[in-house]
């Protein structure tokens, strides 16, 4: 059987996997934890507690503030602090809530046994309703709420669940640790998102895990549940990115614009099969997720994988791991493709957390920019077959028209462009801020043919 | 944190290959076919390569720094590509001072007033070569072979088999009497069918540009555009009357096709971005080169089908767009 990939554009980055080995370590707890209300895509979620109130592991904390939205729920037990604006990773203030630690004492409708449990429940809306009020969200980086994807909207068929146990970014080795560790687990989730859906399922998981894909087929062929296949993946960055697995898996594209749904995919992350397997199985919320500390120059016996719970700043996982190298010039939290520089360490983690790294100078530091030679290396690495040189070059005429046109909307920010130009020039950097513009012209196109046409109704009755 | 640390946005790491190591790496796919012409050409041919390569690299750190008060940028190899490739397409007797005027066009004319590396519409090498092909005519078709290191299998006529051939039609021979007369075989093409460095050897050309395949420097749709097309046209006339126009043989492996399929072509900043465009410019550098070939009075005509099709670039690119995903 070949081995599936996209079909257009990607790279080939060393993937740097030295934690690989690192087995996954329970982080012990820290005395206070900072647990975000804005750890989810779309809006955040409001606070149910107040300060002073006792709260016990697991316990809803604050509830969504949206239809997209989810639960949040208290990584801990303990007291709650304080309700106020922390700085997150970027420094920006966003709502957390303090709670102080003490002890740790579970809700006692969590079941905590390492019993598996393989039994899945019949009712689909009790299953979603478990999803939701577990505050289960995509753990694949996006952290799109989960039982909102797992409700295609009327007309919608779900023809096929991919499960995404890719991990394409190098460095990173927080899937592939829990498809060998808890394989089980893992497919039991995968399972019980087929029944709400209805639809077969493929895992892909890159070529590079050889471990994983034979720990996760085991898994499949012990487990038995009917349509779940384990497909290898070429490995090429970006194969774990939603629109090119769907293209790799199903040979389908989606539309400028559309959902996956509308090709008939519905693409959930290896972690999130594994936290829904916790919701609906166990009836644990999402408060624990794997962490990987890694680095380019740091030695293995200081890497690790982690199992951290929601809300520990990250200053204390990295001082858990004996501290900031001495080499790092700059520090990373997801994959060295598409993570987030972190200028504030005291960010406290949140549900997506998925990695420290630590990244040297030279490893690193960007040389300056020279001119464009033409070498046509942006466009053979985008994934989304855009002309990165094009949109650098419309980005600075400032022609938002011809941008459209060339579809700089379409950008995943995945970094190939960058990542391969010889002559370092910032292409990612402007495509983002052009991708911004055009994003805001097309909403306004929008709203403004939505007023017109609420308007010619109203004249329309007007005239009756 | 007491220690600062970057802040930038993605993606934090990078493919390390810069304009310098993709020029490095141009360098040394040109070598075989260097080695072989200094081996066969002698001191005469080192002497033309050193001036060429040290005229550009000059003129290109003289005009940055001096007139257009930017930072060098002959770090970037590119000025010694176009030395290197000027080179090798002149013969080994050429006067020096020529040699160095070839690079002041090359470097002050067509790359430079542009705005330098990636700016340039027409490649310099070949601007300048042209630009010395109608200023010397005589100099530039002087093909007396100079002294080499090593004997060269079968003696060079002294001409091209391009320029001989024009003048054996003109003075009425057909083309198996000229064959016969000049003794061509295969061998003799991959070898010595000999005039500039460039145009001495096939083979060692294409040594050079597997290597650059291997790099994955070039992509191979453009070279193969242009000799495919020379294919074609030659088998078609030479089946139609195989007295008055050569074969396929002949005209894929003697003057600059293979230096310019190869080298000169697939110059990333005078052709075209698009697979398509690519193809299209491939196999209009193909026509044109074959047509002065067959019906103009130049015997060559790689360089100027090269320039003609550098015009149609900016057209071609935006005529031809990537196929993006997700869009029909």
């Amino acid at each position: 059987m070949g081995k599936l990939t996209f079909s257009m554009g990607g790279v080939h980055p060393n993937d740097s996997k030295y934690s690989r080995e690192c087995a996954i370590e329970e982080l012990p707890l820290p005395q206070t934890v900072y647990v975000s209300m804005a750890q989810h895509l779309g809006a955040p979620a409001k606070p149910t507690v107040a300060v002073g109130d006792k709260v016990l592991v697991g316990q809803v904390i604050a509830e969504p503030g949206g239809f997209i939205s989810a639960f949040v729920h208290s990584p801990v037990s303990g007291t709650v602090k304080a309700i106020a604006p922390r700085k997150d990773l970027a420094g920006n203030p966003v709502m957390h809530v303090e709670i102080a630690v003490e002890g740790d004492e579970w809700d006692p409708a969590i079941d905590r046994s390492k019993e598996i449990v393989t039994a899945i429940p019949d009712d689909k809306a009790a299953i979603l309703d478990k999803i939701k009020a577990c505050g289960v969200v995509g753990l694949g980086g996006a952290t799109f709420p989960t039982h909102v994807k797992l409700s295609p909207p009327p007309g919608k068929v779900a023809e096929c669940l991919i499960l995404n146990g890719a991990e394409c970014e190098p460095f990173l080795t927080s899937d592939y640790r829990i498809m060998l560790e808890r394989p089980k687990e893992i497919v039991i989730g995968a399972a019980i998102m087929q029944k709400v859906l209805g639809c077969p399922c493929v895992i892909g998981i890159e070529e590079n895990k050889p471990e994983a894909i034979a720990s996760m087929r085991a898994a499949v062929a012990e487990l038995g549940y009917p349509n779940m296949e384990v497909k290898v993946l070429k490995k090429r960055y970006p194969q774990g990115g939603e629109k090119q697995l769907i293209d790799a898996v199903m040979h389908r594209q989606v539309k400028s614009g559309g959902l996956p749904i509308d090709v008939g995919a519905v693409v959930q992350n290896v972690a999130t099969s594994l936290a829904v397997y916790e919701a609906v199985q166990k009836n644990k919320p999402l408060i624990t997720n794997v962490l990987t500390i890694t680095g380019n120059k740091l030695p293995v016996n200081l890497q690790h994988n982690y199992l951290f719970r929601i809300g520990i700043p990250l200053s204390y996982i990295v001082e858990q791991a004996g501290g900031v190298p001495d080499q790092a010039a700059k520090l990373i939290s997801g994959g060295p493709m598409m993570g987030r520089a972190i200028s504030n360490l005291d960010a406290s983690t949140v549900k997506g957390s998925s990695s420290v790294l630590y990244l040297s100078e030279d490893a690193t530091r960007r040389k300056p920019e020279t001119n464009c030679i033409r070498c046509g290396k942006c466009a053979d690495a985008c994934p989304m077959g855009l002309e990165p040189f094009l949109l650098n070059r419309l980005y600075k005429a400032g022609d938002l028209d011809a941008l459209e046109a060339n579809a700089a909307q379409d950008c995943i920010e995945c970094g190939c462009c960058l990542f391969s130009c010889p002559a370092h020039i910032p292409l990612l950097d402007h495509i983002r801020q052009a991708k911004g513009q055009v994003m805001g012209v097309i909403r306004a196109r929008a709203a403004a043919a939505k007023a017109a046409a609420e308007a010619a109704k109203a004249a329309a009755e007007a005239k009756k | 944190m007491d220690k600062k640390y970057i802040v930038s946005p993605n993606p934090h790491i990078h493919a390390n290959v810069s304009t310098t190591s993709i020029m490095l790496d141009v360098i040394i796919a040109l070598c075989p076919a260097l080695i072989v012409s200094v081996l066969a050409y002698g001191l005469a041919e080192l002497l033309v390569v050193a001036v060429s390569v040290l005229s550009c690299v000059l003129l290109e750190w003289a005009v940055t720094r001096w007139m257009m008060k930017r930072p060098s940028t002959v770090g970037d190899l590119s000025a010694v590509v176009t030395g290197l490739l000027l080179a090798m397409n002149l013969p080994s007797a050429i006067p020096l001072w020529i040699v160095f005027i070839g690079a002041f066009v090359a470097i002050c004319v067509a790359k430079l007033p542009f705005g330098g590396i990636g700016q340039n519409v027409f490649n310099p090498a070949i601007t300048g070569r042209v630009f010395l092909l109608v200023s010397f005519p005589a100099q530039m078709t002087n093909w007396q072979p100079t002294t080499g290191f090593i004997p060269i299998p079968d003696a060079i006529s002294g001409a091209t088999p391009l320029s001989a051939l024009k003048e054996a039609i003109k003075s009425g021979s057909t083309i198996p009497e000229f064959m016969t007369a000049h003794n061509y075989d295969l061998a003799s093409f991959l070898w010595d069918a000999g005039a500039s460095a460039g145009e001495l050897s096939a083979g060692a050309l294409l040594i050079g540009f597997v290597y650059l395949l291997i790099r994955r420097v070039v992509k191979p749709w453009i070279p193969i555009c242009v000799l495919g097309t020379m294919a074609l046209i030659s088998a078609i006339f030479h089946g139609i009357n195989p007295d008055v126009y050569t074969g396929v043989q002949f005209n894929l492996l003697t003057g600059g096709a293979m230096l310019g399929a190869l080298f000169m072509a697939t110059d990333y900043v005078t052709s075209p971005m698009s697979t398509l465009g690519g193809v299209i410019y491939g196999i209009g550098i193909g026509l044109i080169a074959m047509m002065i070939r067959y019906f103009g009075s130049y015997p060559e005509g790689m360089s100027f089908a090269i320039l003609l099709m550098n015009c149609t670039v900016p057209l071609l690119n935006m005529w031809f767009h990537q196929k993006k995903y997700g869009r029909a």
